[in-house]
């Protein structure tokens, strides 16, 4: 029972970290231009079939294939924020919502197009594959693995907002975008270095996320909700917040799964309507 | 001669800004002629027919909300599939009179928006798009895990209608069905549009324009909004009820995302805040879909997003709102 229960923890602890490593961006996102981007989950599958096609079509190894998953993503974000995101900053919500639901579409569309509607295997290397014994519990190896990530990426990231140049200029740029620009920072260029990121961080996320949550032309749609959520719930540009969020998110849903599978995803969208009447600004919101 | 000098210019069309007077424009009364027409020249498509019929009153329910009383929901399906359930249920179960199913599927849709809307004014549009968005979602997995009541995702069968006011037997070609939906269109038109002229309806505009001054020229905003929610819910029960009730099927994804999704582009498509955007934009992107879709699902869903993301980008205000700025610069040039 004890172990059971450890097992589901450990299980939700390594979902949330994926759904944290997606979700980063979009708070950013959301934090810092205040735009609403139904379209991040499109990110993280893009990032997917990247690394599926890195690894079918030039014969990487998986570990080789993460970075590019990285980099392709990152440079589509910052080609897509200079062309049309930067459009809309100004735009009303509902504008935002439409543009970014078309984007979606296309994304759904041409991913169908050119990989077809089935779910993509990903060839995990050997040492990431199998149990791993600790304290004694079996640990899966993969999960494990996904968890030290996501902990380097999150010191990373704290670090980088906390004690570099670029961090203090990101912080400005959310507390007061005016002012800051009046302080002569380039909040644009900030602006479109930060969605690069974002979406880089989700391309990895997907791509990490193939063998947890599968990768089908319909991902974007099928997780969105998770994403935003963890965005809304944690509040929006900020990480502690979206971690916890996310952390909490992965455990129910995988104890939902486990203890009370018959209801489907029905206590996660349940738990989710809770957490906004009780937090309308999220955990750690601005203006709560 | 002295007064004309003081008095500010006006704006550039006056007949565009003055209050609305309720009157019915000709090209109203052309406009609802046409589905008329329709039934008449083309009785081969009287199916699509009342499908477009059904999905315009769908439309114009998101459009009460949506396009006056800027309020942006994700999961407005939920409340098109509750009154689509309802109806289906009751006709299932042994009642299978149209008139009163109807009107019990949009009172029930309306409760079930009552008691959501409250969830929904509290919020800012992140929190409102996330409360209805998952609403949409809660019903539809509960809905999918009810199969004992509603049918899962095999859908609810077994839907047997009895004749339309004790007379008119629904028939296979469609006839029946068309002219239902058209008179139930019709008679919910003519009810919004009343609404939307009214001191309410204004009201409403100066809430999507101003919400925050609102307030301070005594307009109660959340009782406002609680109110237009409740009656776009209920609406939009009665266009699923219909749905029901003219198909004699309830499929799952009446309560899916993306009728929610595609209801928004309809909207947007046809221009927000103006009803007959709403109609429009319904028609034009169902013929479309029929058209596009049975060529390539793929290909449809990827033009509709491109579509989307021009006019959000090039085209604000959609068809009516191009239609619109041309009748105002034609007007300028008449003058």
């Amino acid at each position: 029972m004890l172990t059971n229960f450890a097992g589901i923890l450990f299980d939700g602890i390594a979902y949330g970290s994926l759904l944290f490593l997606i979700g980063i961006g979009l708070s950013v996102t959301m934090g810092l231009m205040n735009f609403i981007n139904l379209a991040h989950g499109a990110f993280a599958m893009l990032g997917g079939y990247v690394c599926v096609a890195a690894m079918t079509r030039l014969g990487l190894p998986f570990l080789a294939a993460l970075p590019v998953a990285f980099i392709v993503t990152a440079l589509a974000g910052v080609i897509l924020e200079r062309t049309l995101y930067q459009q809309l900053y100004q735009a009303s919500h509902l504008e935002q919502v439409l543009f970014s639901i078309g984007l979606t579409f296309m994304a759904i569309a041409a991913a169908t197009y050119f990989w077809g509607p089935s779910q993509q295997p990903v060839q995990l290397p050997d040492f990431l594959r199998g149990q791993v014994r600790v304290l004694g519990l079996d640990l899966g190896a993969y999960r494990l693995f996904l968890i030290a990530l996501v902990i380097v990426i999150t010191l990373t990231l704290g670090w980088l907002v906390a004690h570099t140049r670029f961090g203090a200029q990101v912080r400005a740029a959310v507390d007061n975008q005016q002012a800051a620009a009046g302080m002569g920072i380039h909040v644009n260029r900030i602006f479109a270095l930060t969605f690069a990121l974002g979406s880089g961080l989700a391309g990895l996320g997907g791509a990490l996320g193939i063998d947890v949550l599968g990768l089908d032309p319909t991902f974007p749609v099928k997780y969105m909700v998770y994403f935003l959520l963890v965005v809304s719930v944690g509040g929006a540009g900020s990480i502690k917040g979206t971690l916890v969020a996310a952390l909490i998110l992965g455990v129910f849903d995988v104890a939902g799964k486990y203890y009370v599978p018959e209801v489907g995803a029905f206590d996660n969208y349940a738990l989710m309507e809770l957490l906004l009447i009780l937090f309308p600004a999220g955990l750690y919101g601005r203006r709560a | 001669m002295t007064v004309a000098a003081t008095v500010p210019p006006q704006p550039a069309s006056p007949k565009l800004h003055r209050l609305p007077d309720g009157r019915w424009h000709r090209i109203e009364i052309v406009f609802w002629l046409l589905p008329l027409a329709a039934f008449f020249l083309l009785p081969g498509y009287l199916v699509l027919g009342s499908q477009i019929l059904i999905v315009a009153l769908f439309a114009l329910s998101l459009d009460l909300i949506l396009g006056y009383a800027g309020i942006v929901s994700l999961g407005h399906a939920a409340f098109f599939g509750i009154g689509a359930y309802t109806a289906g249920l009751l006709a299932v179960h042994g009642w299978g009179e149209p008139l009163s199913g109807l009107l019990l599927a949009g009172a029930v849709a309306a409760v079930a928006g009552y008691l959501v809307s409250f969830l929904v004014v509290r919020g800012e549009d992140l929190a409102r798009l996330m409360v209805t968005l998952g609403i949409g979602l809660l019903l539809y997995e509960a809905a999918n895990k009810a199969a004992f009541i509603t049918g899962g995702v095999d859908g609810l069968s077994g839907v047997a209608m009895w004749k339309l006011l004790g007379v008119f037997q629904f028939d296979l070609g469609g006839k029946v069905a068309y002219l239902y939906s058209l008179a139930v269109l019709f008679l919910l038109f003519v009810l919004m549009r009343r609404l939307v002229n009214s001191p309410f309806g204004l009201s409403l505009r100066g809430l999507r324009e101003g919400g925050k001054r609102m307030p301070a020229i005594g307009a109660p905003v959340r009782k406002r909004q609680v109110l237009i929610f409740t009656i776009a819910a209920g609406a939009a029960g009665i266009a699923g009820g219909l749905l029901a009730q003219t198909t004699q099927f309830v499929g799952l994804e009446v309560l899916g995302f993306p009728r929610s999704a595609e209801l928004l582009i309809m909207l947007v498509l046809g221009g927000a805040g103006r009803l007959y955007g709403a109609l429009i934009g319904a028609a034009l992107f169902m013929v479309a879909q029929e058209v596009l879709s049975g060529l390539n699902p793929v290909y449809w869903q990827f033009w509709i997003g491109m579509l989307l993301v021009v006019v959000v980008l090039f085209a604000r205000g959609g068809i009516m709102g191009a239609a619109e700025a041309l009748y105002t610069s034609l007007w300028r040039k008449g003058k």
